[in-house]
């Protein structure tokens, strides 16, 4: 036999130990240089890509808050002028909601699933590496426009009338609307991707409930994104062909509606809710199983509540709409959804309470921030069933208390369980632990300053103060409240620099980790830190819910995968049972010239809608460029 | 960890058809999304219906033999289309060619065909509220009807190279899958665009 054949015969079972490790790094590396970065399929670059990414968005959107509590901080203050302000608070909100809390989530999906689930890479990673730079490119253009004076103003829901070409003339609003579609395209991308890694990738024997509860989350999740963005993009486009090329969908003087836009947004934005907090469900659940030292209570219980808090959070969107003058049978009927969807989301604390109850709890930084989600979530679901209530809700619609309200629901559920699961998984990604003094440092002040800054907006929209006013007069008595909320707010963001501070440092004077420093269950613990561009030097094969806790010492494992090409092992969707040895894409500059040339048609249709035809080409051009077989290995099996 | 080899799946095949495939479920997955896109846009258009005491606006409804010509054309089109999958299966190049030409050919016949409908709708987007959603609904599945005519294009031209390997004939079931969802879909469509209006 000649030694190209015996190459191309060349399997995971005739190699052992090292010399498998070092082939399988050979065939699975990015390529080296610049270039070779650009080209990165592996899910685990693109994915610190996209977390480091979401959380410099982080970064500046929290500057965008604190520019905003100095100006509030006392009354009449000219700080900030009027239209600045209202560029702020629109670019705050966008930039939370569309370029950190989304991506940051499905950005921790694409680092960890595939590791969760035991597989060599995300499926089609090239889409994987095509939906980061959509989502750079987005974010990049808003906030380049916004530097630019020319950052939306108009709110982070953008309604119509206000954001129509009548009454916002200049290119604002549609830079807002098209950065909508540069990070829907990343989002939905991801979701198939994530859906497929689940369903098709699994490790053997990983049958449907023996799936860790973070991937169950992720997964939900990104149905939800599946189900939920197609409508944003709807309305993103109608408003953007409004006003580019008159259409009237939302001018009512030609049959449009203004409420069509509030329903297509709505429709949206309420499974968004659930798109951010269903993730930091799952990053509580594999924390607290970690911490609790036992698996969390009622694994069924868990999964069926996040089904039903998926499928429940698209029977709400009206509930934004409560104010808009709905029929008597409309109000009610989504007053009762609103109510009911706390009852799977009350189920799963009680899991997560019995969990803690029952299990020997060690109280490290992770845990520390699940505990204070479970306090500061609950109080944000407290004032949610308070807004449920159409009367309660016309009352405080559109004041402090709603801003109250939501930042107890998405800091409590998301950016507190995120903040848990960055100390959680660190020591995994970075194969350094992050400091846990520092880390306790960081737990109590963003938990006392998070309530310090939050809870008098509750007072101060019950006592009048409107949501999104630039400033106050002194006659209002809103002056002290306010303060308090800035003084809250300055501590709290003094606490993410003590997680930065803890990141730089760890980075360098980190304790090793090891590969399982928690002593954790699941398959992403079976491996180094940080893993190998392969993952797994053999795919695992799984017999228990909780593998490594099942047997902390042998890994069994599934041999006969190719050690010279990129090779994924595909699974049955219910049983886990292996079925093909699929080719995985190697690296490719395609995506990435995929990405330039859908955004210069994005941005170039903001100016004129020819963009769409001169844009069109150069897109079909990239995507023959990217499924072009190259004749590797991998496209001629 | 050390590591136990328990089993062994060097025998399996390197690529499968249908929901056995990775690629299958892509599929799916992007037709879901898609498919909820069309159902937004409906929901939006049932909407717009409701709100106006009267439809269409402004406009006569739509002329009604190029939509019905299209919706012949595309029921038709699922013959082919179902034989291009089983000579794909059996991993028949030769009357894989061919038929992915004969697919191409129907796919240019309904963008021609598409053109004609768009100048039959008998509004424009900027007349009204009618007008807009008609147009945006028509382009959106355009949009879907031509990115399986260049898929199918270009899958005909690769099945000519020698890259023509056995795991690019579920690339062309996937393709046949997917045209069956253009289908599927345009005949909600059709009833709403061409038919609503005459209710």
């Amino acid at each position: 036999m000649s030694t190209a054949a015996e190459e191309r015969n060349l399997r995971d079972d005739v190699l052992n130990g090292f010399q498998l490790t070092r082939q399988l790094e050979r065939v699975w590396r990015t390529p080296s240089g610049f270039l070779g970065a650009l080209m990165s399929v592996d899910h685990k670059v693109v994915g610190r890509r996209y977390i480091l990414t979401a959380f410099v968005f982080l970064l500046l959107g929290g500057i965008l808050a604190a520019l905003m509590r100095i100006q509030l901080a006392g009354p009449e203050k000219t700080f900030l002028s009027a239209d600045k302000y209202n560029q702020i608070f629109t670019m705050h909100g966008s930039t939370m909601m569309f370029l950190f809390a989304v991506p940051v989530m499905e950005a921790f999906a694409v680092y960890l699933v595939p590791l969760m689930v035991g597989t060599r890479n995300i499926a089609f990673p090239r889409l994987n590496a095509f939906s980061y730079w959509m989502f750079l490119f987005g974010g990049a253009f808003l906030w380049l426009s916004f530097l630019l004076n020319v950052g939306p103003d108009v709110g982070w829901f953008s309604y119509v009338p206000l954001s129509n070409l009548q009454f916002s003339p200049s290119k604002r609003t549609d830079v807002w609307a098209q950065m909508i579609t540069f990070t829907e395209v990343a989002a939905l991308a991801v979701a198939v991707e994530i859906v497929v890694t689940v369903f098709k990738q699994r490790a053997p024997g990983m049958t449907l409930d023996r799936i860790p509860l973070f991937v169950w989350a992720m997964l939900v999740t990104a149905f939800l994104v599946m189900f939920a963005m197609p409508s944003v993009m709807v309305a993103s486009t109608s408003l953007i062909l409004d006003r580019l090329v008159n259409t009237r969908f939302y001018d009512s003087s030609s049959g449009g509606h203004p409420l069509l836009w509030q329903h297509l947004f709505w429709f949206f934005g309420h499974p968004e809710v659930y798109i951010i907090f269903i993730p930091g469900t799952g990053m509580v659940s594999a924390i607290l199983a970690t911490f609790a030292r036992r698996p969390v209570v009622g694994y069924p219980i868990v999964i069926l509540s996040l089904i039903a808090t998926g499928l429940l959070s698209f029977g709400l969107w009206v509930h934004h709409m409560f104010v808009t003058g709905l029929p008597q049978l409309g109000a009610g009927l989504f007053t009762a959804s609103s109510m009911l969807i706390a009852v799977p989301s009350g189920l799963q604390i009680f899991c997560w309470l019995a969990t803690l109850w029952d299990g020997r709890p060690i109280y490290r930084t992770p845990l520390l921030f699940v505990i204070g989600f479970i306090v500061i979530f609950v109080l944000g679901g407290l004032s949610g069933v308070m807004v449920a209530s159409v009367p309660i809700d016309t009352q405080v619609h559109d004041t402090y208390f709603v801003v109250a309200h939501f930042h107890y629901v998405l800091i409590g559920g998301a950016v507190f369980p995120l903040v848990g699961a960055v100390y959680y998984w660190f020591p995994k990604i970075a194969g350094r632990m992050l400091s846990e003094r520092l880390g306790q440092w960081n737990f109590w002040l963003a938990f006392i300053s998070f309530n310090v800054a939050f809870f008098p907006m509750h007072f101060l929209g019950l006592i009048g103060m409107p949501r999104r006013v630039y400033t106050y007069t002194a006659d209002m008595d809103w002056a002290h409240l306010n303060l308090v909320s800035s003084v809250g707010s300055f501590l709290f963001a003094l606490s993410f620099a003590l997680l930065l501070v803890n990141v730089i440092y760890s980075l360098r004077r980190g304790e090793l980790a090891g590969d399982n420093p928690w002593n954790a269950s699941t398959l992403e613990w079976a491996t180094s830190s940080p893993p190998p561009p392969q993952n797994f030097d053999r795919i695992p094969v799984v017999k228990h819910r909780d593998p490594l806790w099942a047997d902390s010492e042998i890994l069994p494992v599934a041999a006969g995968l190719s050690a010279d090409r990129r090779e994924v092992l595909v699974t049955s969707l219910a049983e886990a049972e292996p079925q093909i040895r699929e080719a995985s894409p190697e690296p490719s500059i395609w995506p990435l010239l995929t990405a330039i040339a859908t955004a210069i048609f994005f941005i170039g249709s903001i100016f004129t809608p020819w963009a769409v035809l001169w844009g069109t080409p150069p897109i079909a051009v990239a995507l023959i460029g990217w499924f072009w077989p190259t004749g590797s290995k991998e496209d001629e099996s | 960890m050390r590591q136990t080899i328990v089993r062994n799946v060097s025998d399996l095949p390197t690529y499968g058809f249908g929901p056995r495939s990775g690629p299958w479920w892509g599929a799916m997955g992007f037709m879901a999304l898609e498919g909820m896109g069309f159902a937004v846009a409906i929901g939006a258009y049932l909407y717009l219906y409701a709100v106006n005491p009267t439809w269409p606006i402004g406009a006569p409804p739509p002329d009604l033999w190029p939509g019905t010509a299209a919706t012949v054309l595309y029921l038709l089109s699922i013959i082919p289309n179902q034989y291009t999958n089983r000579v794909a299966h059996r991993q028949d190049l030769a009357k894989t060619r061919i038929c992915l030409i004969m697919m191409a050919l129907i796919g240019i016949a309904l963008l021609v065909l598409r053109g004609f409908e768009f100048a039959h709708l008998n509004t424009r987007w900027d007349n009204s509220a009618y007008g807009s959603i008609v147009w945006l609904i028509l382009g959106l599945h355009t949009a879907h009807l031509a990115t399986d005519l260049g898929d199918t294009v270009v899958l005909a031209v690769l099945m000519f190279t020698r890259h023509a390997k056995p795991r690019r004939f579920s690339d062309v079931t996937d393709n046949v899958f997917y045209w069956n969802f253009v289908v599927l879909a345009w005949l909600p469509l059709y009833v709403l665009l061409d038919w609503v209006p005459r209710l």
